[in-house]
């Protein structure tokens, strides 16, 4: 290869692309968000009256042939097609016209915290009632978690580092710190970066219910999810995928393309306390807030606004909130924050993707998507949760944060260019 | 050259490969002209199991490499 571009050592999103339970695209979903509507729903993917959670945020109107060739649309799992829509979104809306070289240097990194499930719950279902001679040839690839990665690069012949972090619910975001990283060492020039998911099946839905953490307010489904609330009872599954197109500074400057915001703080911890239960007091996740405060090197006083983990779960959102307060100190009683998990549901793997997509979009347009369904605020999460309404404000930087099953801690900096 | 299977033959590879119907012409080898890979002629064979309930054995399945040479091997497994 000829000269490879030299790394600024900055990289900022030019392009983005997500399927919600909200809609797909930014145009769809963005408004939908902004009015505090609820995409949760009782389940239609599977028949959900064996389940006590009976609710969901499913991707609807969602068509794998609208993305994937025939062949591929009738069989892939449902994981890849989500995946490869917000990929191929990301990648049309950067603008970029690719060439060899740029192709070299064009990484993937698009994670999903379980996988193809429908695969797995469809072909053991096979092999029990058929025997393994009926078993698909298509189990494995279908099912392994970093198909999606590699479904991506393969339709668009991106032939840079290609990588599928798998860190439950914070694997979204890991995959944009990630990538993040990598185009800052100078190991790629761009990077499709996000998470995608779809377990809204019977052995998804199933194992949640099982492990007690979903809401069971299955008769009003639109107010289940209540991230802050003091009647919150779970979380709601979401399924869906958000993808950015990350890009080093010079190069997207030198291309003239729109950038949505620079990346300029990731942090990482580990809970080390327990595999579903977060940390009493946040421990993990304060942690990880300062590490990205550390290496972004701004202040808790200057973020304007962070999009919360904020589950719904009892004892989750309250650790979180001790967890801001810990980082944040006094500026926490400024700072907005908001869970939009309260609308979408808990996407899992795609949640810090889709996130980070509606982080850039509040600062594009200067407005904070509300937390909805807070009727009545826990007094243990005291904090400005912007309840209800979506408000208006000057946006300049910006936080999200994703925690996972594990005990795994991600948070992203993201700053106004 | 059974009508009936040809069809049935014809109907599965169009689901199973998506390609178009007149794509399938006897002559048509599964791997050279319909664009199968190695895992989609194992996915093609058990659709063809499934379809007219036979066995297809593993070291039998070079023998079915077109739409002519699945359909005589099929109308011999159902004598």
């Amino acid at each position: 290869m000829s000269d490879r571009f030299s790394p600024s050592g900055r990289v900022v999103v030019t392009g983005m692309g997500a399927v919600t339970p909200l809609g797909i695209g930014p145009e769809n979903f963005w408004p939908r968000l902004l009015a505090g509507e609820s995409g949760i729903d009782r389940i239609t993917l599977i028949d959900p009256s064996p389940y006590t959670t009976q609710i969901a945020g499913e991707v609807k109107n969602f068509d794998a042939a609208d993305w994937l060739e025939r062949k591929e649309a009738r069989r892939v799992d449902r994981v890849i097609a989500l995946g490869v829509a917000a990929g191929t979104l990301a990648l049309k809306d950067c603008g970029v016209e690719l060439d060899e070289e740029l192709k070299d240097q064009f990484g993937v990194m698009i994670g999903s915290g379980i996988g193809g499930l429908w695969t797995m719950q469809e072909q053991t279902h096979i092999l029990y009632e058929k025997g393994p001679s009926k078993l698909s040839p298509f189990f494995v690839p279908y099912m392994i978690a970093n198909m999606p990665s590699g479904m991506v690069s393969i339709m668009h012949d991106l032939r840079g580092p290609n990588v599928a972090p798998v860190t439950a619910c914070s694997t979204g975001a890991n995959a944009i710190g990630d990538a993040y990283h990598v185009i800052k060492r100078g190991d790629a020039v761009m990077m499709l970066a996000g998470g995608s998911e779809a377990a809204i099946n019977d052995i998804g839905v199933g194992s949640f219910c099982a492990a007690r953490a979903m809401s069971t307010r299955n008769d009003d489904p639109t107010v289940a999810s209540r991230p802050f609330d003091v009647n919150r009872d779970g979380f709601v599954m979401g399924e869906g995928a958000g993808v950015l197109v990350l890009e080093d500074y010079e190069h997207a400057k030198a291309r003239g393309a729109k950038i949505y915001g620079e990346i300029i703080g990731y942090g990482m911890s580990a809970d080390a306390y327990h595999v579903t239960n977060p940390h009493p007091e946040g421990r993990g996740a304060s942690s990880a807030m300062k590490m990205a405060l550390r290496n972004a090197k701004v202040t808790p006083d200057q973020i304007n606004y962070i999009n919360a983990h904020g589950t719904s779960t009892s004892v989750g959102d309250v650790h979180e909130v001790k967890a801001i307060h810990n980082a944040f100190g006094p500026a926490a009683s400024n700072v907005l924050v908001s869970s939009t998990k309260s609308m979408t549901g808990h996407t899992l793997g795609a949640a810090g993707a889709i996130e980070s997509v509606f982080c850039l979009l509040a600062m594009r347009d200067g407005v904070v998507p509300p937390t909805i369904n807070v009727e009545e605020q826990d007094p243990e999460c005291n904090l400005d949760v912007v309840p209800n309404i979506a408000r208006e404000a000057e946006l300049n930087i910006v936080m999200n944060n994703s925690f996972g099953f594990g005990g795994h801690n991600v948070c992203l900096i993201m700053q106004k260019v | 050259m059974s009508q009936d299977i040809l069809n049935r033959v014809k109907k599965v590879t169009v689901e199973e490969l998506g390609v178009k119907e007149e794509e399938v012409v006897t002559s048509a080898s599964f791997t050279e002209d319909l664009g199968a890979d190695s895992l989609d002629v194992v996915e093609l064979v058990m659709a063809f199991e499934d379809e007219f309930g036979i066995d297809i054995p593993d070291e039998e399945v070079g023998d079915i490499k077109t739409v002519e040479k699945a359909v005589d091997y099929i109308s011999k497994k159902l004598g």
